[in-house]
């Protein structure tokens, strides 16, 4: 038989480009990702929700515009999900969360407004730990997601609805959110490109909120080339977000074809350490040796701080979620416990029942690093070497202008793998922490299989506001790996 | 109050201050009071998930407008921290606030007491959200008694700012003259309407009793609820007698929160569990540091309006004003510029000064209304105070004329006219009434002549009353003395 590829396979920069020729229909594309989530996802588990008819409607109205001769924007026509932290007007929200269950926001997140006019079609929300705190997707409060390559493994987290969505070709792209490697980690353990851009460059309004200072809005893609289009188009300035960037959207495609020829790259010699998989150490040493042999010039980096990260990470982020999270308490919108005493035990019970065990548990560590007497000595000293490690890149930047480490210590873990013990879990994120204290853009880009046939990712970290030469490093990279395996689910159904 | 006793009263203020600023501190809502509720909200000021606040840069310019007036320091860098505590009438359960660096620090008002001027000082001043407010349904009002409760967020996200002031004030009277004081700054200053009875204006206090020349201070009592500068006044009076009350008895004193009760007349404790708060503050992560710009901060103090302060130094120097009389004028930009007005419109300043401060202030009062809300304008004072001047009107027929135009808005001379008010200085027409009071009067007369001067004034009247009040007096009076003495 010949391609074995529907058109929701294909990147998104093949399907414009033949939308943009009269092949084909945004309608048939549609269509043709609909039909694939109906085909797996009761395997894969995906979505939490499935907006086909808007998703119909959307895409019968650029084809108007196509047939009525309107050039169409980059992103016009292409199924697209989203995680479900961020807020689209109409459609339930939920967070992965019980207390957010038939919660439908009044307004729609700025990225998703930016691209819905640039045309954008949105087939479903898609599952997440809860409140985005999580490796693996199994804190949802909903159902666990399933990764595409092993239905019993994992697919990261918290982003792996849209890992899996996009690696299963139920949507062609996807948005996620990134707060301590919760794009980045999931795209590697589903074998699809995930972008972090840096901090600011892409509106937070609308990104339900786990821990504001390392929240990221983050791409899902085919490809390299996908990620620069789809973050170009939903970047720049937003006066609704103040820690938004100031700027127009950046046009991230145009040195995407510049090579690596005399880019210094720096290894990270911490991504070769204890806990790393000789499978994942084995992909990116060969991807290394790939890079040097492009004409990039390598030598050995380090964060001396990097030690220090997760107890950092991991006093700032629920500090900050602890009050991010305040919110829910049953008064103005979600979960309301039944018949309550009065408005102290509605609260109580309200957030009691609502949350799960992970996000009870962030907000008693942040309440507790917050408190008076411990401010200080916990909180005030995360933040402190935050500043550490923000220098300690600064410095790694003097030499190089990238840094080379695996995104994930490890490639897919069993379902139920590490539910119990937390500290293992939170270890799935070591490498792409640093990136959000910091606010560095990085991509994870696959870079071949381990021996057990799971996709492993390769980490690229840039300066502050150097997306431009992330993408066009990985752009080389992957246009030289030529990898096109695909999920054994896919194959399976194909044949 | 007791000064010359053994003990000494220290108060410190903390007034909350809406801002009239068209939107809310952190998202686009109409800042307005009075509106139905929960009308004036969005996904920011109801604190739904994903909103992200933008701080208002006109409520920071008003901020700022604030601590130049009140002499501070403007921080080049200050931040917005988060207070967290759980209320149903806060959003996001945090308030967005500042904490330890707040925008504007050190000042001071100066207030006049007895004719003394003191200096207050003024720990900080900074810009925060306000909250929504609370409804408990049922007859009572009570929340006890209330079946449930409502929220209207109309007010959550109103731009507040707050004004700390230093442990300085000594007295109940100190702190009204305080308030007043700060209040018609504020007013003047365009940045709020600091009206008590809508909130717009909310005040606490501290209050504490020593010894007289002690360097500590005694236990902090914290006085909440009080709706007007009077009822400040009156719980402040309150608390001190009851603080030295204490002290003289023996009793100890607890530091604590206490409850102003307006009908009672008496401060009350609330429970102290209420007050167990751990606010857990960190740097509001949602909004960067804010750094004014300094040729921002030099062009606001450039327009900084003439404050109450500096106009009444002005007038008194400028009218040769008594202090009460200065201090009516000059204590609003309202009275101050109609009566700037009506001096520039050719009136008599210690003239129109008196018509303002006693006429036209009785006018107002008694028909509860405000300056700038009445029909009388400085034009109306001008031609008052010309026309009486002139002798054209008697004060009484001024009198007349002035409620006249309170009540209709019509010119003074036109009401001069159709009332006949115009006092009769005709010699002729005059001379003949005149003849004839003496003619129906002969005992006063002859009073008069042998010596009771006294009498003129009977006789006056009696010319007055024949005249239908249009008699100009004084010229009644002179032809009076020139029949008596020289006729007869």
């Amino acid at each position: 038989m010949g391609d074995p590829r529907e058109p929701c396979d294909l990147p998104a920069h093949e399907i414009a480009a033949r939308l943009a020729s009269g092949e084909g229909s945004a309608g048939q594309v549609v269509e043709s990702s609909l039909a694939r989530i109906e085909a797996v996802d009761g395997r894969v588990r995906s979505f939490l929700a499935v907006t086909a008819e808007q998703a119909r409607q959307r895409a019968a109205e650029v084809d108007r515009r196509r047939v009525a001769g309107e050039t169409l924007s980059a992103v016009a026509g292409i199924p697209l999900a989203l995680k479900d932290v961020l807020a689209t007007r109409g459609i339930p929200t939920t967070c992965g969360s019980q207390i957010l269950r038939g919660y439908v926001p009044p307004y729609d997140c700025t990225a998703w407004a930016r691209l819905q006019a640039a045309g954008s079609v949105l087939v479903g929300k898609t599952n997440c730990d809860e409140f985005a705190m999580g490796s693996s997707t199994e804190n949802s409060s909903f159902h666990p997601t399933h990764n595409p390559w092993d239905l019993d493994a994992v697919p990261g987290g918290s982003s792996g609805g849209s890992a899996a969505a996009v690696a299963s070709g139920q949507a062609v792209w996807a948005l996620g959110t990134d707060t301590g490697g919760s794009v980045r980690q999931p795209a590697a353990l589903c074998g699809v490109v995930g972008m972090k851009p840096t901090y600011g460059l892409v509106s937070r309004y609308g990104l339900i909120a786990f821990a504001s200072s390392l929240d990221h809005v983050g791409t899902f893609t085919r490809t390299v080339r996908d990620a620069a289009t789809l973050l170009s188009a939903i970047g720049g300035h937003d006066p609704r977000d103040a820690t938004s960037l100031p700027g127009p959207p950046p046009d991230l495609a145009a040195t995407l074809e510049e090579g690596v020829r005399g880019l210094r790259i720096g290894v990270l010699e911490e991504g070769f350490g204890e806990g790393v998989e000789p499978g994942v150490r084995d992909r990116i040493g060969e991807a290394v040796d790939r890079l040097a042999a492009l004409g990039a010039e390598i030598g050995e980096a380090t964060l001396p701080h990097a030690g220090y990260t997760l107890s950092a990470y991991y006093l700032i982020a629920p500090a900050e979620a602890s009050s991010n999270l305040a919110r829910y308490d049953g008064v103005r919108y979600g979960h309301r416990a039944d018949d309550p005493r009065d408005v102290v035990d509605m609260m109580t019970r309200t957030r009691g029942e609502g949350f799960g065990d992970e996000v009870k548990r962030r907000i008693m560590i942040g309440t507790y690093a917050l408190s008076a007497g411990y401010y200080d000595a916990y909180y005030g000293q995360a933040q402190k070497v935050r500043t550490l490690i923000i220098r300690d890149y600064e410095e790694a930047f003097g030499s190089f202008d990238l840094l080379l480490s695996p995104t994930s210590p490890t490639t897919a873990f069993r379902l139920g793998e590490r539910t119990d013990d937390p500290m293992a879990m939170y270890l799935s994120d070591v490498f792409t922490i640093p990136a959000n204290l910091a606010g560095v853009p990085a991509i994870s880009v696959p870079c071949g299989v381990d021996e057990r046939g799971l996709p492993v990712g390769l980490q690229l970290t840039g300066k502050v506001l150097d997306e431009a030469t992330v993408l066009r490093a990985a752009h080389a990279f992957e246009q030289d790996l030529g990898w096109t395996t695909r999920p054994p689910l896919l194959e399976a159904a194909a044949g | 109050m007791a000064s010359n006793d053994a003990h000494e009263t220290v108060i410190g203020l903390e007034c909350h201050v809406e801002l009239s600023t068209a939107t809310k501190m952190f998202c686009g809502c109409p800042n307005e009071f009075g509106a139905p509720p929960n009308t004036h909200v969005c996904e920011v000021c109801l604190g739904h998930p994903g909103s992200l606040p933008v701080p208002n840069r006109k409520a920071v310019e008003y901020a700022i407008r604030i601590g130049l007036a009140l002499g501070c320091e403007i921080a080049p860098r200050s931040l917005f921290h988060r207070k967290n505590y759980f209320y149903p009438d806060m959003p996001k359960n945090y308030q967005i606030s500042q904490y330890d660096l707040p925008l504007c620090v050190g000042g001071h008002l100066d207030v006049e007491v007895d004719g003394r001027t003191r200096r207050i000082g003024i720990t900080r001043v900074h810009l925060e959200e306000d909250t929504g407010k609370t409804v408990h349904p049922g007859t009572t009002g009570r929340i006890a008694e209330a079946e449930y409760a409502l929220e209207d967020y109309n007010r959550a996200g109103v731009p507040l700012v707050e004004i700390v002031s230093e442990p300085d004030v000594r007295s109940a009277e100190e702190a009204r003259a305080y308030l007043t004081e700060l209040r018609a700054t504020l007013l003047a200053l365009g940045v709020s309407d600091v009206r008590m009875e809508e909130g717009s204006l909310r005040c606490d206090a501290n209050v504490s009793v020593r010894s007289r020349g002690a360097a500590e201070l005694g236990t902090k009592v914290e006085i909440k609820n009080m709706n007007s500068i009077r009822s400040v006044e009156r719980a402040l009076l309150f608390e001190e007698e009851r603080q030295r009350r204490a002290l003289a008895e023996g009793t100890p004193l607890v530091q604590e929160t206490r409850h102003w009760d307006e009908d009672a007349g008496r401060t009350l404790p609330l429970r102290s569990k209420e007050y167990a708060f751990d606010y857990r503050y960190f740097p509001e992560p949602d909004i960067p540091p804010l750094e004014p710009d300094p040729a921002w901060i030099e062009e606001i103090r450039a327009s900084l309006p003439e404050l109450p302060a500096e106009r009444r130094a002005r007038f008194a120097e400028a009218f040769d004003l008594p202090p009460a009389q200065v201090r009516v004028l000059a204590g609003s930009t309202e009275w101050a510029d109609f009566f700037e007005e009506a001096v520039r419109l050719g009136a008599d300043p210690r003239a129109a000064a008196n018509w303002m401060t006693q006429d036209l202030a009785g006018l107002l009062n008694q028909h509860r209304v405000e300056l700038s809300g009445s029909k009388v304008t400085p034009a109306h004072l001008a031609d008052l105070v010309r026309l009486v001047g002139e002798g054209t009107i008697s004060s009484a027929g001024g009198k007349a004329a002035l409620e006249e135009a309170f009540a209709k808005g019509a010119s003074v001379e036109q009401i001069v006219e159709e009332r006949g008010l115009r006092q009769v200085s005709d010699v002729a027409a005059l001379g003949a009434i005149v003849d004839e009071v003496l003619a129906e009067n002969p005992g006063p007369a002859e009073q008069f002549r042998s010596g009771k001067e006294g009498v003129i004034g009977f006789l006056v009247g009696q010319v007055m009353r024949r005249s239908g009040g249009a008699a100009n007096p004084k010229l009644a009076q002179d032809l009076l003395r020139e029949r008596l003495l020289t006729g007869g």
